[in-house]
């Protein structure tokens, strides 16, 4: 009976080696604003990673590890950011950290990673001067004044633009910023500005703003603002009867599948700007918006797209390692592998790290045709 | 572009005046600010819109269920909140504390069923249909926004000025004490001027979400506001003030946006209200020495 026992404990210990020596677990903190207003972007976020995730663990991990996502709530807060860093890098000992969510909380939470060694990977920050945070910082989202000079460009060109009309929401940061950045395009391809309207955050009520620029007779309307407002604007301009030749032209705000959802037919020929759109029809983006929607009951967006890709773009670097068991070897490595990352095919196109650890993807152009967002020109 | 911007102004002030109406008739009769009333308007906007995607109604029907279905509210919020604070004879704070309760609870019940979400109605709904006289162009939207607020506030004055009922109101306004002794039902009147004010709140909600497709739970908010400074400008429950006053907020705000910058809006169109009452401290038609109905 004794020596039946001591076999049974030899037995499973033996197992056990075995086990954690085929499988180890590789922990990723994911840190997004999961709660509260800008948790309809961190949603997004974590349900992007999460599938990417499952796809990876499905097909056998990376070199047979499996991806652990350890999934905390930042509230969009500065404050949680750094304690929901502290708690990754020190009691959940993470290979890696996404997150988090806004620009701002990433200025408080990116420097202390960055001082602890452990790579963090922002995938919806977007203001300027994230990544000189340190080298341990990196970021796959594409910022506006990468996409929206293009946009203005193509569509000076395309359209044959001369006059223009601005319409903006002068009480956001990002509108604001939007706006600015439309702006220098604007004069860089010395167009005529004829009007310049502001609204507030909340606004229902557009139609002073847009008789006005009604009757100046733009040739187009360019406009900065948050998706409801946006799909709003447009709405009562083709109520109040501009004219459908005149095509609105937009940041970040117009290149949701929201636009098209409240604006319909309105939103018909607007133009934006994006990496990522949702009728991309590469194979990879349809599977994506596939499985997608399917696990989640809606269709993905631009932040779900760039989580996802962030993740497979994780992978890579992770599959150019070895794990040594010491994390901050590991951590330090990994930190290397993945500023090497080139040419990574992801559902937003073909994806790089420059040498500041930024994102260099094309934006492509896109307008509304029949509901659906199509390639406007390249 | 003047015109035009005139008749922006008369769509949007008639819509303020609309809700304000409802607003001033509760203060004037039950003597209760009530802040239910932007909950109420909510409350009107979903109704309508929930029966026109539901059953495909006309614009007309929608905007009579808003009002039934916020008349019924407001008629409940007076039952629950407000009556039991009057028979214990509390006035003017604590029924206006209850109501921002009940504020609380349908904003939090519409939230519980509908979500955060932004909801629009259907875009074949209202047909895009314009029409041209000389430089002005009126959409079928705003003949019928106005048409119908206009409409629906004639018809409260004229019950008002020349019913029995409205006889009653006023009186009750006047002093409900001397109304039960001359035998009116003064129960009755509160009773039935809660459900016609929060009648014309649920128009104004249905309205204001066919204007502008953006109904959700906390639309309320905003409109509770110019609610709020339209009925101090136009005399604390005065009829015609409300609507004055609604019709004067629309036209600041739109001419602010049209001739300087959408920055100026509330600043001008507070300053306005703040310049009035330096001149006119109660307000346009108020007195502070007796009350209207």
């Amino acid at each position: 009976m004794k020596l039946l026992i001591k076999i049974t404990v030899f037995v499973a210990f033996i197992l056990s080696l075995v086990i954690t020596a085929q499988a180890a677990e590789i922990k990723i903190g994911i840190a997004e604003a999961l709660t509260g207003p800008v948790a309809k972007y961190g949603v997004p976020i974590k349900n992007g990673f999460t599938l990417a995730a499952e796809e990876i663990n499905a097909t056998g991990g990376i070199k047979g590890n499996k991806i652990i996502l350890i999934v905390e709530d930042e509230q969009a807060k500065k404050e949680e950011a750094i304690n929901v860093f502290k708690k990754f890098i020190f009691q959940d000992k993470v290979l890696a950290i996404f997150g988090p969510t806004l620009s701002n909380s990433a200025f408080a939470s990116d420097p202390f990673a960055n001082a602890q060694k452990t790579v963090v990977f922002g995938t919806s920050n977007t203001a300027e001067g994230i990544t000189a945070i340190g080298p341990y910082v990196f970021r796959n989202s594409v910022a506006e004044a990468d996409i929206l000079p293009i946009v203005t460009k193509v569509a000076t060109k395309k359209l044959g633009l001369k006059k223009v009309a601005i319409i903006y929401g002068n009480d956001d940061s990002m509108t604001k910023s939007s706006y600015e950045i439309f702006l220098r395009a604007i004069n860089a391809e010395k167009l005529e500005v004829v009007d310049t309207e502001t609204f507030a955050k909340g606004d229902l009520d557009f139609s002073a703003q847009l008789t006005k620029i009604k009757s100046l007779n733009p040739d187009a309307v360019f406009c900065a603002a948050l998706v409801e407002e946006a799909s709003n604007v447009i709405l009562q301009a083709r109520k109040l009867g501009l004219s459908d030749k005149v095509k609105f032209i937009g940041g970040n705000g117009f290149n949701s599948a929201k636009l098209i959802e409240i604006a319909g037919k309105a939103a018909e020929g607007s133009i934006s700007g994006s990496p990522w759109f949702l009728d991309d029809p590469s194979k990879k983006n349809q599977a994506f918006v596939k499985s997608y929607t399917k696990k989640y009951g809606m269709a993905p967006d631009q932040f779900a797209a760039q989580s996802y890709d962030a993740l497979y773009i994780m992978a890579e670097g992770i599959k150019a390692i070895k794990l040594s068991g010491n994390l901050e070897k590991d951590r330090t490595a990994l930190r290397d592998a993945l500023a090497k990352v080139k040419n990574f095919k992801g559902v937003g196109g073909t994806f790089s790290f420059n040498e500041s650890r930024d994102a260099e993807q094309k934006g492509r152009v896109l307008s509304i045709k029949n509901g659906k967002f199509a390639i406007f020109a390249e | 572009m003047f015109l035009q911007q005139f008749v922006n102004a008369l769509a949007l002030g008639s819509v303020y005046a609309l809700f304000a109406l409802g607003f001033t008739l509760i203060f004037g009769v039950l003597e209760v600010i009530t802040l239910a009333h932007g909950a109420v308007f909510m409350i009107g906007a979903f109704a309508g819109l929930t029966v026109v995607t539901k059953f495909n109604v006309s614009p007309i029907t929608a905007i009579l269920v808003g009002m039934m279905v916020s008349g019924m509210l407001g008629w409940l919020i007076d039952l629950v909140a407000v009556r039991p604070l009057r028979k214990r004879k509390f006035h003017h704070l604590a029924p206006m504390i209850a109501t921002i309760g009940c504020a609380t609870i349908i904003i939090n019940v519409a939230q519980g069923i509908f979500g955060a979400e932004v909801y629009r109605f259907p875009f074949d709904f209202m047909p895009a249909m314009s029409y041209n006289f000389w430089a002005i162009q009126l959409t079928l939207l705003q003949i019928i926004i106005v048409g119908v607020a206009l409409s629906l506030m004639m018809m409260i004055i004229f019950l008002l000025n020349r019913t029995k009922w409205g006889k009653a109101v006023r009186a009750v306004a006047e002093s409900p004490r001397t109304a039960a002794l001359l035998g009116i039902p003064v129960e009755r009147v509160f009773q039935i001027t809660a459900f016609a004010a929060s009648a014309l709140g649920g128009a104004a909600g249905v309205l204001t979400g066919i204007n502008f497709n953006a109904i959700h739970a906390f639309m309320g908010g905003p409109i509770m506001h110019r609610g709020i400074a339209v009925i101090i400008l136009g005399g604390m429950g005065d009829i015609r003030g409300a609507v004055l006053g609604g019709l004067i907020l629309g036209f600041a705000e739109i001419m602010s946006v049209a001739y300087l910058s959408s920055d100026f809006r509330d600043a001008i169109s507070f300053g306005l209200l703040f310049v009035i009452l330096l001149i006119r401290p109660a307000g346009i038609f108020g007195s502070n020495l007796e009350r209207k109905g």
